[in-house]
């Protein structure tokens, strides 16, 4: 748990002098050195996954495996960093036109500023969105602009330096990639594809974070970012199969692994089948297929939705991410299906195809219930389990007991990565209403494409910096009380692995007493599955409305 | 500092054009050279920054999704914030560039007591920006008429209609009041909001004071000191068909002139540049087709491919056997010490 | 060592160039740019610069109710006091430059001596485009040609 006491931090945010609060700082940003001290910082790669990165993922992109920590004054940078540093920003402009353009139009308007869940808990004024940018702004100008190299700190440039380079490190990992403050930018500006390329010049350093790195060789090595090899992931897989009977009466035998031939090849993020809440997020996609009698597999190889990559650089993106369509090929099933998860699903659907297409094997995906074609993913072949559920629901294709999710009223959080670049808002909603009858939105501003950030995402959610995950989380909790206490909501949905994670804690901190569910868990509960015996508890082994006591 | 720099910047911009107007060669110079000059470097600059991000690729689909997306055929879709089609990403770049779309969604935060968020809507920045740049744009079309001759119906009509309310002799442009109540709250915003004062750079408070300048001079010359417009368009519409004459014009004339050379000069390399940076965004510009139309990316490396299922079943052969996985190289009896020792 | 070589082969091709300086969706922007031009340059191109006004002057007339750089820029301003202090005034005093005596007045005065709107006033005010609104009240003197 964090380091603050929740009392203690109640009355910092508010009252700590900060941008937020009303202060204001007396020195220009420029000349405020980032500090790092325990709990504001992640841990750097351990030499050995990192040694393993240079040797199987991407060699030459991760710099140099060593010792070293972010409080150390040495940092054991490369002789020649600057010029590593300057090559890469030149490179990276010449590949990503969203970088070139937003490293020139900004006209520092400040809309973004109080957008970001970061600038909010925080009230660091390098978390408003568009000073995170000036960071690297000021050091593009420098370098490649007339006007930078004239004029220096009047235009807003400055000296590259191993401070910078300090501070990249500090604010681009105080960034979750939420795209907030891009839907109210008046330009669209993206601090995701600032912090994507601040996050790949450091890496070129080798200066990243473990909590990262070892999950992305994980994914890589044993196909999921849990590191679990092939016989454990199917055990723990089966060991949830027990529960569903203990729950329902009823022995699930449709569950199966790596199974060549099936129609659709289903993937999940493995958190999902390794800790709580996702566990149960995973019997209910077990129980949901069961009882359509979907013709599916799951694959030990391709066993990660997620990806790491997406928050490491795009290469290891394109690498960990290939593995979908290269398991769908081998297998030869005719389209993939996705588990609840956020920013793979901002994988699959702005990134996949293009990085690993074009499929030649797979079909357009088809429901075999419904017949309803997804034209939606015409090209990617993939489709999203809220979706697939969503008609499954509107063509009334499921047998369902919403009374059984009577014990819970519920609210929505929209996860960054599907809510803002894809638009998936009406589909969860949609499989909310269909199973649960007390369904409460949160507040207009804080949901859909406004909505806020775990806090967490990007791979933040490791107890190293808990506080400021808290901090981050704060709107998103607010937003979350707000509705706890007018409609006495207990329970937060959520489509998205590092949110049942995230969000627990957040919710553990803020609003003791709410719950984290998967959407898929709420259909579990309903599904009134042949054979089954009389539920008196749900998924979790919490009891049911009226069977209390 | 971030102040006074750019404020002196442009006093001094002033005092150069009166000074340089007045010395022998001064008219031509401040009158002929350097605004042809100044539209020059103006449009070549503009035309190389377009092109310069015209170099970089979209390597990926990125768009910001504001609303649903195109999905089940029930589900309805937001178009126009998260556009599927060409004709959607059209209407968006429209309601973005001509009513500023996104910046009408602005809230603002605040924290209070408990801790407890809450949010405002707040359309000031909105409609002052909005302000803003359609009595610049008005401003700009309606000095067609000292650059043309005959002189466009549209721009009569301009004329006419920003006059509408008859007020004083010249008559009064409506524009003109607006424009400069819009800068001097752009202003004052820069310094007043705590937020956006630390953001601001000198380089933000320059182009509000040239500007402002050049709003203050033109009022000047129109209203109160009343310029003889006939000469000053003898010289401006001679610019526009490379035959400029120069006559004795008010020295106050140069000083609007320069500070609007100057803008030129400077708009390519600056942030004004967002003119034409807002039609290469591609978190707005591009369709949230992505699963539906595959996006090309030039620079796709091909060799990076992932991790095989071969070299991984290599490595956990056994272990999936014994969990009864299927395999597709069997279990060799007795398999070899080197497979084990495989990462 | 293999390993080695095939890691350099590898972040060599990762660090590939691209090759000559096209352009992305040249197709768009470059229409994009001809219209921007077109529209930056379009006086230049829409027409000629015009010929300069020439007001017929008066003939027989010498001297004006105020010299000429006044009325040059300031005529309006002139006329707009008359008419204050004429219509809601009822102020008629005449004005007495040297021995000629003129009317306070812009179809009596002014008129008098610059006796075409036509060659006169329009000359400048059609070639600034500015419309006063002087023939919103004055009938327009109707003239041939």
């Amino acid at each position: 748990m964090a380091d603050t006491k929740v009392e203690q931090m109640s009355v910092n945010v508010v009252k700590e002098p900060s941008l937020m609060t009303g202060a204001v700082p007396t020195k220009d940003w420029m000349d405020v050195p980032a500090v790092f001290k325990p709990g504001n910082y992640c841990y750097p790669g351990k030499p050995s996954i990192m040694e393993y990165h240079n040797n199987h993922t991407l060699p030459g992109l991760f710099g140099e495996a060593r010792e070293f920590a972010y409080e150390d004054e040495d940092w054991k940078l490369p002789e020649n960093w600057k010029e590593i540093i300057i090559n890469g920003i030149k490179e990276r402009l010449d590949k990503f036109r969203s970088f070139k353009v937003y490293m020139d139009i900004c006209v520092r308007c400040g809309a973004c500023a109080d957008k970001c869940h970061f600038f909010l808990g925080t009230g660091d004024p390098k978390n408003m969105p568009v000073l995170r940018a000036e960071l690297l702004r000021s050091i593009y100008r420098n370098e490649f602009t007339k006007a930078g190299k004239m004029l220096g700190r009047l235009a807003g440039a400055r000296e590259l330096t191993i401070d910078v380079i300090k501070e990249w490190f500090m604010y681009f990992y105080q960034c979750t990639e939420c795209r907030r403050c891009s839907v109210f930018c008046p330009y669209g500006i993206d601090t995701a594809e600032i912090t994507m390329m601040g996050r790949e010049l450091l890496h070129l350093l080798g200066i990243n974070t473990n909590w990262i790195m070892e999950p992305a060789a994980n994914s890589n090595r044993t196909g999921n970012h849990m590191g679990l090899q092939p016989h454990t992931f199917k055990q723990n897989a089966e060991f949830l199969l027990d529960d569903i009977e203990e729950v329902t009466g009823v022995r699930i035998n449709s569950l199966n692994f790596n199974r060549k031939g099936a129609e659709v090849l289903f993937i999940i993020p493995s958190a999902d089948v390794f800790a709580e809440p996702g566990i149960f997020t995973f019997m209910g996609y077990v129980v949901l297929f069961d009882h359509i009698g979907l013709d599916y597999t799951i694959s030990t190889y391709s066993s990660e939705g997620g990806n790491f990559g997406l928050f490491t650089s795009n290469e290891l993106m394109k690498k960990l991410n290939g593995k979908m369509y290269a398991e769908a090929k081998r297998l030869g099933v005719k389209w993939i299906l996705g588990g609840e998860c956020g920013h793979m699903w901002r994988v699959i659907h702005q990134y996949m195809d293009t990085m690993n297409g074009p499929t030649d094997n797979l079909e357009i995906p088809k429901s075999p219930l419904t017949g309803t074609v997804f034209d939606n993913a015409a090209t990617t072949k993939m489709v999203h389990i809220s979706e697939f559920t969503a008609d499954l629901v509107h063509h009334n294709k499921l047998k369902i007991d919403k009374s059984r999710n009577d014990h819970r009223t519920v609210t929505f959080h929209d996860s960054c990565n599907p809510a803002r670049a894809m638009g998936l808002l009406e589909e969860p909603r949609t499989v909310i209403n269909a199973v649960c009858n007390n369904f409460y939105d949160m507040p207009e501003n804080t949901i859909r494409e406004s909505t806020f950030c775990c806090g967490s995402g990007t791979g933040l959610n490791t107890g190293e910096i808990m506080d400021i995950r808290m901090r981050g989380a704060l709107p998103r909790a607010n937003a979350v009380k707000y509705v706890k206490e007018k409609h006495g909501v207990n329970t937060l949905a959520c489509v998205c692995a590092i949110d049942r994670a995230t969000l627990t804690s957040m919710n553990e901190y803020w609003n003791p007493e709410v719950e984290v569910a998967g959407i898929s868990e709420l259909v579990g509960n309903a599904l009134i599955m042949d054979g089954e015996k009389e539920r008196e508890s749900g998924l979790r082994f919490e009891p049911l409305a009226g069977t209390e006591g | 500092m971030k102040v006074l720099y750019p404020f002196v910047a442009v006093v001094a911009l002033v005092l150069i054009a009166f000074i340089g107007a007045s010395l022998p060669g001064g008219q031509y110079l401040f009158g002929v050279v350097f605004p042809i000059l100044a539209f020059a470097i103006f449009l070549v600059g503009f035309i190389n920054r377009i092109m310069n991000w015209g170099k970089s690729p979209v390597p990926f689909r990125i768009p910001t999704t504001c609303g649903q997306a195109n999905s089940l055929p029930w589900i309805k879709q937001n178009k126009f914030d998260c556009p599927s089609t060409g004709f959607g990403v059209i209407v968006r770049m429209f309601l973005e560039i001509v009513l500023f779309r996104s910046l009408f969604r602005n809230t603002k935060a605040e924290m209070l007591d408990g801790p407890k968020i809450v949010y405002g809507a707040t359309k000031w920045l909105w409609l002052f920006s909005l302000l803003f740049h359609y009595c610049f744009f008005v401003i700009v079309v309606r000095h067609l008429r000292f650059f043309t001759d005959p002189i466009p119906g549209f721009v009569q009509a301009l004329e006419f209609g920003d006059g509408l309310l008859q007020v004083g002799t010249p008559v009064l442009y409506q524009s003109d009041v607006v424009f400069v109540i819009a800068i001097l709250f752009l202003f004052l915003r820069r310094i007043l909001l705590r937020q956006v004062n630390y953001i601001s750079l000198p380089a933000d408070y320059f182009p509000l004071f040239l500007i402002l300048g050049i709003a203050i001079t033109g009022i000047l010359m129109r209203y109160f000191i009343r310029v003889d417009v006939v000469v000053i368009k003898e010289l401006t519409a001679g610019l526009a068909s490379f035959s400029p004459k120069v006559g004795d014009i008010n020295p106050l004339f140069y000083a609007h002139l320069f500070l609007v050379s100057t803008l030129l000069v400077y708009f390519p390399f600056s942030k004004l540049m967002h003119l034409g940076g807002i039609f290469l965004s591609p978190t707005r510009n591009l369709a949230n087709n992505s699963r539906m139309v595959r996006h090309e990316n030039p620079w796709n490396n091909p060799n990076i491919k992932p991790h095989s299922y071969a070299s991984y079943e290599d490595e956990f052969r056994e272990f999936m056997a014994g969990a009864d996985l299927p395999l597709d190289k069997p279990l060799e009896p007795a398999p070899e010490e080197k497979e084990e020792k495989a990462e | 060592m293999v390993k080695k070589r095939e890691n350099q082969d590898f972040v060599l091709s990762l660090l590939q160039e691209r090759k000559g300086d096209a352009m992305y969706d040249g197709g768009k922007i470059i229409p994009g740019l001809v219209i921007f031009v077109g529209l930056m340059t379009y006086p230049i191109w829409s027409g000629n610069a015009g010929t300069t006004p020439k007001p017929v002057k008066p003939t027989g007339h010498e001297k004006c109710v105020k010299h000429k750089e006044f009325m040059r820029t300031s005529h309006m301003v002139l006329l707009n006091e008359w008419r204050d202090e004429v219509v809601r005034d009822g102020n008629r005093e005449q004005i007495h430059i040297g021995d000629k005596v003129y009317d306070k007045s812009l179809q009596n005065g002014c008129m008098h001596c610059h006796t075409s709107k036509k060659k006169f006033c329009d000359e400048c005010h059609n070639y600034t485009a500015v419309k006063p609104y002087c023939w919103e009240c004055h009938i327009q003197p109707k003239e041939t040609i």
